[in-house]
């Protein structure tokens, strides 16, 4: 098992002139709640420190992937999944470790969660989580994280504040922070500028392409033209199946593989 | 006629539901004031059946507060302290806290965050039978089983004492801790969960750094419910304890409670006399010991809400 793993590393390298590195691999992922399938195994890789844009409509399964990317789709009595997802290199669904691979991977929601304690505590709780206790450390990543989602000179005056007395767009960013607050490898933000206006969004979008640099980012989004913006690739996902995976480029362009790309991202779908 | 229909057009609600929906306005502010009215009514009632008390020379309200002597129908000295009747209250009601609010709290979370679907279902269903229970019953158990239980277990002379109360109202108080508990967890927002475990938390990571911080007014609210319960619970102590008026230097020795003294002594005690006057006065006394602790469990939680 582990050697076909780095075979098919390896092979990815060798094929890939740019080194591209996959940093996680999903295989034939089929996803049922119930008895009802919402994930018709879908297949496909996340290149390393790429920022992959997962476009489609209400009720397609960008939200069901990201839960099952980290497991939280566990918590859900009747859902069951199938297929292979494989994050550097180790099987998901066989990982003993969860909270370690819930570590790796930062997730946004779309709707802010400001947990309720203080915006710092907000910040700290997972690296307080992890173990880490000393108060410099902490501070010193809450400043960070805080900074690069946008937030800090909005709250650095009032760290002691609770979280949840904060507008929905700085809750928003706060939940950025917090998701940033356990260094995560990959970093899969879930709607993120629902709640916020387009100044900020504009703002986060500028950190996200910084932080491209330091992890790889899935960003699930209902406004294409996000990923547009965003994105290097992009992937067209629609009831469950993919219907599209390619370079932002081409899907955006006049030609793209699948017409219903086209008619979706020009906004003439159905 | 037309001018009528004319004046009824700009409004498109019937002159019936406007009234309807003032009467209901009115009922509404009726019930909830008649809470208000209900407490200031039962306390005057029960005040000025005590108060000519005040105004008789055998009674001082040192002695009735500082003195352990309760001797009220003794026919040379009479004497109304209720020390001791404090001490035993607060002792029971201390130990039984002891041992309900962590069990209480506990099985609370496990019921709502640890515990599968179902059996979940069927600990609630014997959570809420446990707390359907009549008191006398749970005297009764105390009478018997536990009695025994403790002369066995701790060699005490006699089976009916502090422990034994402690005990007996602890199982009383736990269901509705329980219950009380798992509603308040059950009402903090499925998203803090998810945004828990998804930074990594752990089960019990979530429950102490999340659950617990959110659901706190609520759980403090169950506490309270079963303190309230394990102060005024009459039949039940009156049966485990022992009844007799003694400062309790051990866990095995009896006492008496404020409550079970009022329920043994006030249907001999004539109307109008001292003794039930006095009676009376240990019912405003516990009256105002509950008071102190809803409104110190008041200030607490305002002072976590304002941190």
């Amino acid at each position: 098992m582990v050697t076909s793993d780095g075979n098919r590393a390896a092979a990815c390298q060798a094929n890939a002139p740019a080194a591209v590195r996959n940093k996680i691999e999903i295989r034939d992922l089929r996803l049922s709640y119930g008895k009802k399938e919402v994930l018709h195994g879908v297949s496909f890789d996340i290149h390393e420190n790429e920022i992959l844009g997962v476009i489609g409509p209400a009720q397609s399964g960008k939200t069901s992937m990201l839960r099952c990317l980290n497991r939280t789709i566990d918590f859900t009595a009747d859902a069951t999944w199938t297929g292979s997802i494989n994050v550097d290199g180790e099987e998901v669904g066989r990982m003993r470790n969860v909270y370690e691979l819930r570590r790796k991977i930062g997730m946004v929601a779309p709707l802010p969660v400001g947990l309720p304690m203080s915006i710092y505590d907000n910040v700290a709780f997972a690296p307080r989580c992890s173990g880490m206790k000393s108060k410099s450390e902490l501070d010193g990543l809450v400043e960070k994280c805080l900074t690069q989602a946008a937030l800090w000179d909005e709250v650095k005056e009032r760290l002691d504040s609770l979280g949840t007395k904060l507008s929905g767009g700085q809750q928003q960013r706060l939940t950025i922070a917090r998701a940033l607050s356990h260094q995560p490898e990959v970093l899969c933000l879930d709607e993120f500028s629902i709640a916020i206006d387009p100044v900020t969004t504009m703002r986060i979008e500028d950190v996200l392409k910084e932080l491209k640099s330091e992890m790889t980012i899935i960003l699930v989004t209902n406004l294409v033209q996000q990923a547009r913006r965003l994105a290097a690739r992009t992937l067209f996902l629609w009831e469950g199946e993919i219907v599209e995976l390619g370079s932002t480029e081409s899907m955006f362009g006049p030609n793209p593989k699948d017409k219903r790309t086209f008619d979706y991202v020009n906004g003439i779908f159905g | 006629m037309l001018a009528r229909t004319g004046r009824r057009k700009p409004s498109t609600r019937s002159v019936w539901v406007v009234w309807i929906e003032t009467a209901f306005e009115w009922v509404i502010r009726l019930c909830g004031i008649s809470a208000i009215l209900f407490v200031l009514g039962i306390f005057y009632f029960v005040f000025s059946k005590a108060a000519p008390i005040f105004f008789e020379s055998e009674f001082s309200i040192a002695e009735f507060l500082f003195s352990t002597q309760w001797y009220p129908t003794s026919e040379v000295n009479v004497r109304y302290g209720v020390l001791a009747l404090i001490v035993g209250t607060l002792s029971v009601t201390l130990l039984s806290m002891l041992i309900a609010v962590p069990f209480g709290l506990g099985a609370a979370i496990f019921v709502s965050e640890f515990c599968g679907p179902k059996l979940k279902e069927s600990l609630k269903i014997v959570i809420e039978l446990l707390a359907a229970i009549p008191s006398v019953v749970w005297g009764f158990i105390g009478l018997t089983v536990m009695k025994t239980i403790i002369e066995k277990t701790t060699g005490a002379e006699m089976g009916l004492n502090v422990l034994n109360g402690g005990i007996i109202l602890a199982l009383m108080s736990v269901p509705i801790i329980v219950s009380i508990g798992e509603d308040a967890l059950k009402a903090v927002p499925d998203s803090y969960r998810e945004a828990g475990i998804a930074l990594g938390a752990t089960r019990w990571q979530l429950v102490y750094r999340v659950l617990l911080p959110a659901a706190k007014t609520g759980l403090l609210a169950a506490v309270l419910l079963g303190v309230g319960r394990a102060i005024g619970e009459t039949m039940a102590v009156l049966m485990a304890t022992g009844h007799a008026v003694n400062i309790p230097g051990s866990l095995v020795d009896p006492v008496r409670t404020l409550t079970a003294t009022i329920a043994a002594e006030l249907g001999e005690a004539p109307e109008g006399a001292n003794h039930y006057r006095v009676l009376f006065m240990v019912g405003v006394l516990l009256f105002t010991i509950t008071f102190i602790i809803n409104i110190t469990a008041d200030l607490v939680i305002r002072g976590i809400r304002r941190k």
